[in-house]
C-alpha cells in the first residue's frame, strides 16, 4: 500500500465514458469504474429540508440531553401531557353520565334509558376485555363457563345477584364474601358405589329427557343425596349454587359419561372477585350488560 | 474477464456460502409461511415444540442471518477477491467462518425450538451462542481485512467500505447487546448487566442498527457490485457513495430511539431517534440513486435481462422502505402504527422485496460465475421467480397495510359516551381474512425461491433449457426447425 501512496498522481489517465460523455474517476475494479457526476441537486435539497424540520424540531421539542438533565423545548411537550390530554377527553365524554350513574340504584339506571344506555355500552366495553376470555365475546360461554345468554342461574340472575357474584366472584379464596358451596365427590370419596352412581346419573337424565325411564332406585338415591341442594324435583337452588337438573342445560356436558365424571369427581367451577380488579363504576355496568343479555331476571 | 483468468481465488468457499444460502433461505421462508398460517389458524400451533412463539425466532433469525447472512459472506467474499485482485487471506480461517457460522445458526435455531432464548429480538440465542459467534464474527472481520490489507488494486472499491462497515458495526453491536451473565457456567441460562429502559434501548440501538448495518449497508455492499457489473455500466456517481455512505453510517447509529416512542424512554431521547431518522431519508436513498442511474442510458438492457429486472426492482422495494421508515418514526404517525401490522408490513416490503431480491439478483449472477457456465439454465425461470415474488410481496404488504392501519384505528376509537369502541378480541378477529392473504403472498415468495433453487440445481449440472434466449434475446442453443440441434448441455 505504501508503495501505491507514493505513485505520482499523474499517472491517473484521464478517462471518459463514451455513452454518458461523463469523466469517470480513472480507476477500474473487475473491470468496473464510477463516473464523476455531481451530487443530484433535488437530493441535497431534501436532505437539507429535512435537516432544517430536525433543527426546528429541536427547538420545539425536548432533545438533547444535558449534564443534568436535557433541554426542554419551547412547546412545553412531554409525553405524559400529551397522554392527559387524551384521557381527560374521554373523561370528559364519561363525566356527563357518570355523576349521575353513581347516585342511581340499579333500578333508577333500568328506568332512565339514558343512563341505561350508558351502563350497557360501558358494561360491554369492559365484558369484552375482562369476560369474554372465560364466557366468550358473544358471552354463550363454553364447558365450564356458564353460558350468560339463557335464563338458567347458577348464583341467581336478578341484577343484584349478577353484582354480587361479579364483585366477590366463585369459590375465590382471596375474597371473604365469595360464594362458596362445595358437591361431595360421591364416588371418590366413597359415598356411593359405582353401580349407584350409574343409577343416579340415569335417574339425573330422566328429568331432562322423558324419553329415559329411570328405575326407583335412581330416585332413592336422588332423594337421599342430592334433593338437599338441587331439590326434590331436581329445579336445584341458587342459594347453594346448585344448577337446575331438569333443564337440559349442562355446564360440564350432559351425556352419560360426563354426569357419571361429574358425580364421582364433583364439579367446584372458579370466578375470580373482580373488585380487586375494577372499580365500582365498572361492576355496576358489567352488571347491567350482562342482565339486559337475555336472561336477567 | 471470468475467473479462470485468476484461478488463485478462493471460490470454493463462495460456493459453500452460495449453496448455504440457498438452504437456508427455504427453510426460513418455509417457517415464515407456517407461522404465518399459524397466526391465521391458531388450531395449528403444536404444543410445545411447535407453537409461534418457538418458530417465530427460527424465521426470523432464519431469514435474516441464516439467509441474509451467508448471502453477506458468500458476495463479500467474492467481491473482496475480485475487486483487490487477490486471493482471501488465509483459507483455513475462510473455511472456519463457514462451519462455524453454519454451527452458530444450527446452536441458535435448536436453542428457539427448545425454548431457549435471551428474549431479545434478533438477539435471541443464549451467551454460549453469542460467544461462539463473537469468535466466528472476529474470524470474518480478519479474513475480510486481511484480504483488503493485501490487496493488489491502489483504491478499495465502495461494495468494500461498506462490507466493512456491515462487518465492525454487527460485531460492535452484538458485543453491546450481548452482555449477558450466565447463571451458571454448565446452565443455559443467562441475564442482562443492564435492566429496564436500559436495556430497552441498548435493544433497538442494536435491533435497529441491525437493519442499518446487516439488512442495508451488507446489502448495499453487494447491489455496487452486481448491479454495475450487470448493466455493464460505471457507477453513476463516486461523489454521491462517498456523501451517502459516511452519512448513512453516521446517521443510522442514533435512529434506534423511534423503537421506543411513548414508552419509559425520556422524550429527549425519542426526539433524537425519530428526528435522524428522518434525517437519514436522503442519505439511504442515495444508495437507491446511484444504483438506479447506473443503468442511464442503458435503461433497455432492463427489458430483457430478468436479473438485472429483479435488481432494479429490489432498489424500488429499498426506496420504498426507505421512505416508509422515516414516516413511521415521526411521534404522531408512530402513535398510530406502533404494535400494529403496518410495522409487520414495512419490514416485509423491504425485506422481501430489497433484501430477498437484490440477493436473488446476486445469486444468479454469481452461480453461474461460480460453476463456470454462461448463464443459468433457464432466464425463462427467472422472470416467472421475478414475477411470483413481486406478486407475494404485493399481497403480503397491502394485506398488512390494510390490516395494520384498520388495527390501529380500531385501538384508538372509542365513543361519544367515552367508551373504547372495540375491545382487542374484535380486532384480533377482523385480522383474520388479512393474515390469510399474507401466508398465500408468503407462499407464492416461497414457491419462486424453490424454482429458484431447481434453477441452480440444472445450472450446475450443466443444463440449458431447450428454446432459451440469453439476456441480449439471442438463441443460446443453436435451434433447428424449433429443434435444439445439440445436446442442451454446457460444458466446461
Amino acid at each position: 500500500m505504501t508503495k501505491n501512496k507514493t505513485q505520482p498522481k499523474k499517472d491517473i489517465k484521464k478517462d471518459v465514458d463514451g455513452l454518458s460523455g461523463i469523466e469517470t474517476t480513472g480507476h477500474d475494479w473487475d473491470g468496473l469504474k464510477e463516473l464523476n457526476n455531481p451530487l443530484p441537486r433535488w437530493w441535497l435539497w431534501v436532505w437539507f429540508v429535512t435537516i432544517i424540520w430536525s433543527i426546528a424540531y429541536f427547538v420545539l421539542y425536548p432533545a438533547w440531553p444535558t449534564i443534568a438533565n436535557a433541554t426542554k423545548g419551547t412547546l412545553g411537550y412531554t409525553q405524559y401531557k400529551e397522554l392527559k390530554e387524551s384521557q381527560d377527553e374521554i373523561e370528559m365524554r364519561q363525566a356527563a353520565y357518570l355523576e349521575r350513574f353513581e347516585k342511581a340504584s340499579f333500578e333508577d339506571v333500568m328506568n332512565d334509558p339514558e343512563l341505561y344506555a350508558f351502563a350497557s355500552a360501558g358494561g360491554r366495553t369492559a365484558f369484552m376485555d375482562n369476560c369474554a376470555t372465560c364466557h366468550g365475546t358473544g358471552a354463550t360461554g363454553f364447558e365450564g363457563y356458564p353460558n350468560l345468554q339463557d335464563d338458567a342461574w347458577l348464583w341467581g340472575g336478578s341484577i343484584d345477584d349478577i353484582y354480587t357474584t361479579l364483585k366477590h366472584g366463585i369459590r375465590w379464596d382471596e375474597d371473604y364474601d365469595t360464594r362458596v358451596s362445595m358437591m361431595p365427590a360421591f364416588g371418590k370419596d366413597g359415598i356411593l358405589t359405582r353401580d349407584e352412581i350409574k343409577s343416579v346419573v340415569h335417574y339425573v337424565m330422566s328429568l331432562s329427557d322423558k324419553s329415559i325411564h329411570a328405575d326407583v332406585a335412581g330416585e332413592t338415591i336422588f332423594m337421599e343425596n342430592c334433593a338437599a341442594c338441587h331439590a326434590d324435583d331436581g329445579k336445584g337452588l341458587t342459594d347453594m349454587g346448585a344448577p337446575d337438573l331438569s333443564d337440559a342445560i349442562w355446564l360440564y356436558g350432559g351425556d352419560e359419561h360426563k354426569l357419571y365424571e361429574t358425580v364421582y369427581y364433583a364439579r367446584a367451577g372458579v370466578m375470580p372477585a373482580w373488585q380487586h380488579r375494577l372499580d365500582e363504576n365498572t361492576l355496576r355496568q358489567i352488571s347491567v350488560y350482562v342482565h339486559q343479555l337475555g336472561g336477567g331476571e | 474477464m471470468n475467473a479462470q483468468t485468476h484461478p488463485n481465488y478462493n471460490m470454493d468457499v463462495v460456493k459453500l456460502f452460495t449453496l448455504a444460502t440457498c438452504f437456508w433461505g427455504v427453510v426460513g421462508m418455509l417457517v415464515g409461511v407456517i407461522i404465518a398460517l399459524q397466526l391465521a389458524f391458531p388450531v395449528l400451533n403444536i404444543e410445545p415444540l411447535l407453537t409461534f412463539g418457538r418458530l417465530r425466532p427460527i424465521h426470523t433469525s432464519g431469514v435474516i442471518f441464516a439467509f441474509g447472512g451467508n448471502a453477506l459472506f458468500a458476495t463479500s467474499y467474492y467481491i473482496v477477491q475480485r475487486t483487490c485482485r487477490v486471493r482471501l487471506w488465509n483459507d483455513k480461517l475462510a473455511f472456519f467462518t463457514f462451519w462455524g457460522y453454519q454451527t452458530f445458526i444450527v446452536m441458535a435455531a435448536f436453542g428457539y425450538l427448545m425454548g431457549v432464548t435471551q428474549a431479545k429480538e434478533y438477539a435471541e440465542p443464549e451467551w454460549y451462542a453469542d460467544i461462539w459467534l463473537t469468535i466466528v464474527w472476529v474470524a470474518y472481520l480478519l479474513v475480510f481485512l486481511g484480504t483488503v490489507i493485501k490487496r493488489k488494486e491502489p483504491h478499495l472499491y465502495v461494495a468494500n467500505w461498506f462490507f466493512l462497515a456491515f462487518i465492525i458495526t454487527v460485531a460492535v453491536l452484538h458485543l453491546g447487546n450481548a452482555m449477558h451473565i450466565p447463571v451458571d457456567i454448565r446452565g443455559l441460562k443467562s441475564y442482562s448487566v443492564t435492566s429496564g429502559v436500559q436495556s430497552a434501548m441498548i435493544q433497538w440501538w442494536y435491533g435497529h442498527n441491525a437493519v442499518g448495518f446487516f439488512l442495508t449497508a451488507g446489502f448495499l455492499g453487494m447491489m455496487y457490485y452486481f448491479i454495475p457489473k450487470r448493466a455493464e455500466r460505471p457507477v453513476y456517481s463516486y461523489r454521491l457513495s462517498i456523501v451517502h455512505f459516511w452519512s448513512l453510517i453516521f446517521i443510522y447509529i442514533w435512529a434506534g430511539p423511534h423503537h421506543l416512542h411513548y414508552t419509559a424512554l425520556p422524550d429527549w431521547a425519542q426526539t433524537l431517534g425519530m428526528t435522524f431518522s428522518v434525517m437519514l431519508w436522503m442519505p439511504s436513498w442515495g444508495g437507491m440513486i446511484n444504483g438506479a442511474m447506473t443503468l442511464s442510458g442503458a435503461w433497455h438492457k432492463l427489458r430483457k435481462d430478468p436479473v438485472l429486472q429483479f435488481m432494479i426492482v429490489s432498489l424500488a422495494f429499498y426506496g420504498m422502505g426507505t421512505f416508509e421508515g422515516p414516516l413511521l418514526s415521526i411521534r404522531v404517525v408512530n402513535a398510530l402504527s406502533h404494535y400494529t401490522d403496518w410495522t409487520i408490513g414495512h419490514v416485509h416490503s423491504a425485506a422481501l422485496g430489497w433484501n430477498g431480491f437484490i440477493t436473488f439478483g446476486a445469486l444468479y449472477m454469481l452461480v453461474p460465475l461460480l460453476w463456470e457456465r454462461k448463464e443459468v439454465y433457464s432466464l425463462k425461470l427467472v422472470s416467472v421467480h421475478l414475477w411470483l415474488g413481486t406478486f407475494g410481496i404485493v399481497l403480503y404488504i397491502t394485506a398488512m397495510w390494510a390490516s395494520g392501519i384498520m388495527q390501529g384505528l380500531m385501538w384508538r376509537s372509542y365513543d361519544e359516551m367515552g367508551f373504547l369502541t372495540y375491545s382487542f378480541v374484535e380486532t384480533v378477529v377482523a385480522m383474520h381474512p388479512f393474515y390469510v392473504i399474507r401466508a398465500m403472498g408468503g407462499l407464492l415468495f416461497l414457491t419462486g425461491t424453490l424454482l429458484m433453487c431447481y434453477n441452480f440445481y440444472r445450472t450446475i449440472k450443466g443444463d440449458v433449457r431447450a428454446g432459451e434466449v440469453d439476456k441480449n434475446g439471442q438463441p443460446r442453443v443453436p435451434m433447428l426447425n424449433g429443434k435444439a440441434l445439440s445436446a442442451p448441455q454446457e460444458g466446461k
